[in-house]
């Protein structure tokens, strides 16, 4: 048994250990003007979170008739249970109901499939298109015997769902062509790109979707029309693509110029060159910006309320406009926070994930 | 290695020129970086480049694969003149070999896609083919049990081996050295200078700006000096450091030599 000496003689960091009342003293209660505000903060979380835990748990009503809610002093969560069908589908036929589940199930599916990153090849597109099309004939019907919805009557959280999915997954390659394109050194294309970045940045999405609405139908020939989902659908893609390509820009700019001579030199074309070398690594970089402009776009789409698109946000207040179910907006609109949370937790989430597997 | 073995004579005939540069110019601006460079290099020649920085060598050499752009003159690489066709620019850059002072190896792929990147996408080589060439280069630089690592993992002068090692994978006809060693710990050096050494050996085309005289000296066929974007003397390595002609070149000398 013979214990290495030089493992016992270096010297290792001392180990420091502290109690709980320690801890406190030196972190919460260690100066005049930190005792103060640590008194006051759990004075007001006192104040706050009894009630809340009350009013939202204890004397809560989950199933119930409005009536009964208004007798009870609690929330009034009931609102959510009776109405859940309109919210998540909006004015989507009752008895068709299944078919806007199975293609968010789809595609929810499909997100989780693109998750993982041995998925990432030339066969995701494909699988991707061949969702995108059952999706579209569930929706809209037609044809396999099933009847008909017009879009019309599409809403809820399909329509939240799907103008975010698809904004983001075409502003995507959208913006990383108009990054490329604002760095050319072709002086039409760099042009064109300069400007229809900082046109679109220069003007707010709820314009856009006027436009989409309102004036982009006056250009068209008479008898022509355009989806009104559609055109929002384009707004969105269009408005996303600009930031993205702002931030891309960012990342192509942080890759050194010996990465693009190197790559040079091996004779690739320019094609392969962005492909291989410099985009993998520059949009690795701005994992984070990216991310942050694909949650605010979908947060964004709730905007499509103003020309009269039924997505989630807009039939939970129609919900609330009905006599019975008045008065009851706290409940409705943490419901509706809740999901949005979700949403955006998975996607930061994700990108938390994929960032640190992509460091190696 | 005596220096009989390592100088392999060379034909300087019209048939064998690899490089021709006939009166070339440069300006970045109002500065006159390549002041009317004539140059021909012919097949298996060795050439290296020195002079103080700033005094065009860099440039040159990155004109002959045409990372920089020339304003005036002409450069025909083997048989190919350089102009704006991009076919002919790829087509050169397939032929010539470029290793940069900074390595420039590519961070987010390991050392065997590194080395296979170029043979797959621009040679058309399989993967399984390009693979194995890739490993016998490897070997070649005396790391082959790396090849499954990144770059950042490995010490600077493994990196500009590798970096080597990608340049030869695409079995050029000419390999350019940009400064090859100035930027590895001084520990590092010779590891690569025998690399280069052992190139040489093989009868490679080669133009290296280095101010790594001891190589100069063995390897060389010829070796320049250059100042102000001018080509001040070339000579034989023996001339060159024994009897410098111009009082530029005498002064450089003195002073990268103690």
């Amino acid at each position: 048994m013979a214990k290495s000496l030089t493992t016992n003689n270096r010297s290792t960091a001392p180990i420091v250990r502290i109690g709980v009342w320690q801890w406190l003293k030196s972190n919460l209660f260690n100066s005049a003007f930190n005792s103060l505000v640590t008194i006051l903060v759990c004075l007001f979380l006192y104040k706050i979170i009894p009630p809340f835990v009350e009013w939202a748990f204890i004397d809560s009503l989950w199933f119930s008739t409005a009536d009964q809610c208004r007798a009870g002093h609690g929330a009034c969560w009931s609102i959510i249970p009776a109405n859940i069908r309109f919210i998540i589908f909006g004015f989507y036929p009752y008895e068709l109901h299944w078919r806007p589940t199975v293609a968010m199930v789809i595609l929810i599916g499909l997100l989780f499939y693109s998750k993982n990153r041995n998925h990432w090849n030339r066969s995701l597109g494909a699988v991707w298109i061949a969702g995108l099309f059952i999706m579209g004939v569930l929706m809209r019907g037609g044809f396999f015997g099933l009847t008909a919805v017009e879009s019309d009557q599409w809403g809820g959280l399909p329509l939240t769902l799907m103008l975010s999915v698809f904004g983001m997954v075409a502003a995507y390659p959208l913006g990383i062509l108009l990054a490329l394109g604002r760095r050319s050194k072709m002086p039409a294309i760099k042009t064109i790109c300069i400007l229809y970045i900082e046109l679109i940045r220069g003007v707010p999405l709820i314009s856009l979707l006027f436009m989409s609405a309102v004036l982009f139908p006056l250009f068209l020939p008479t008898g022509l029309t355009v989806n009104k989902i559609i055109r929002a659908q384009a707004a969105i893609i269009l408005f996303t693509a600009a930031y993205i390509a702002e931030v891309v820009r960012g990342g192509l700019q942080a890759i050194p110029r010996g990465q693009y001579e190197a790559a040079e030199s091996l004779g690739l074309t320019y094609v392969q060159k962005m492909r291989l070398v410099v985009l993998p690594q520059a949009l690795k970089i701005v994992i984070p910006p990216t991310v942050g402009i694909l949650i605010s776009a979908f947060k964004d789409t709730s905007l499509v309320v103003i020309i009269a698109l039924y997505d989630i946000l807009k039939t939970t207040r129609s919900v609330l406009g009905n006599p019975s179910w008045m008065g009851f907006s706290p409940e409705a609109y943490i419901f509706l926070a809740l999901i949005y949370f979700v949403c955006c937790y998975a996607m930061s989430n994700y990108s938390r994930r994929l960032e640190g597997e992509l460091h190696s | 290695m005596s220096d009989e073995t390592l100088k392999k004579s060379i034909t300087r005939s019209e048939g064998n020129k690899m490089i021709e540069i006939i009166g070339m110019h440069k300006w970045f601006g109002d500065l006159h970086v390549l002041d009317d460079i004539h140059l021909t290099v012919y097949k298996g020649e060795r050439i290296v480049i020195c002079g103080p920085s700033g005094s065009g060598k860099s440039t040159l050499i990155r004109c002959i694969n045409r990372l920089e752009e020339l304003q005036k003159g002409k450069i025909v690489v083997d048989g190919t003149e350089l102009t704006d066709n991009l076919k002919n620019v790829e087509k050169i850059r397939e032929e010539v070999g470029m290793v940069f002072q900074h390595f420039n190896l590519f961070p987010h792929l390991t050392i065997i896609q590194n080395l296979t990147l170029g043979p797959i996408w621009v040679r058309k080589v399989p993967k399984r083919d390009a693979e194995e060439m890739a490993m016998v280069y490897l070997k070649k630089v005396h790391i082959e049990d790396q090849a499954r690592k990144y770059p950042g993992q490995l010490s600077g002068g493994q990196q500009q081996r590798v970096a080597i090692a990608r340049s030869l994978c695409m079995k050029p006809k000419i390999m350019l050295f940009d400064e090859p060693t100035s930027a590895l710990d001084p520990e590092m050096v010779k590891e690569v200078l025998d690399v280069m050494v052992n190139l040489a050996e093989e009868g490679m085309t080669m133009i290296v700006v280095s101010h790594e005289m001891g190589f100069a000296k063995s390897v060389a066929h010829r070796v320049m000096f250059m100042d102000f974007g001018r080509i001040v003397e070339e000579n034989t390595p023996q001339e060159f450091f024994n009897s410098p002609q111009h009082e530029r070149t005498k002064l450089f000398l003195s002073q990268i030599l103690n």
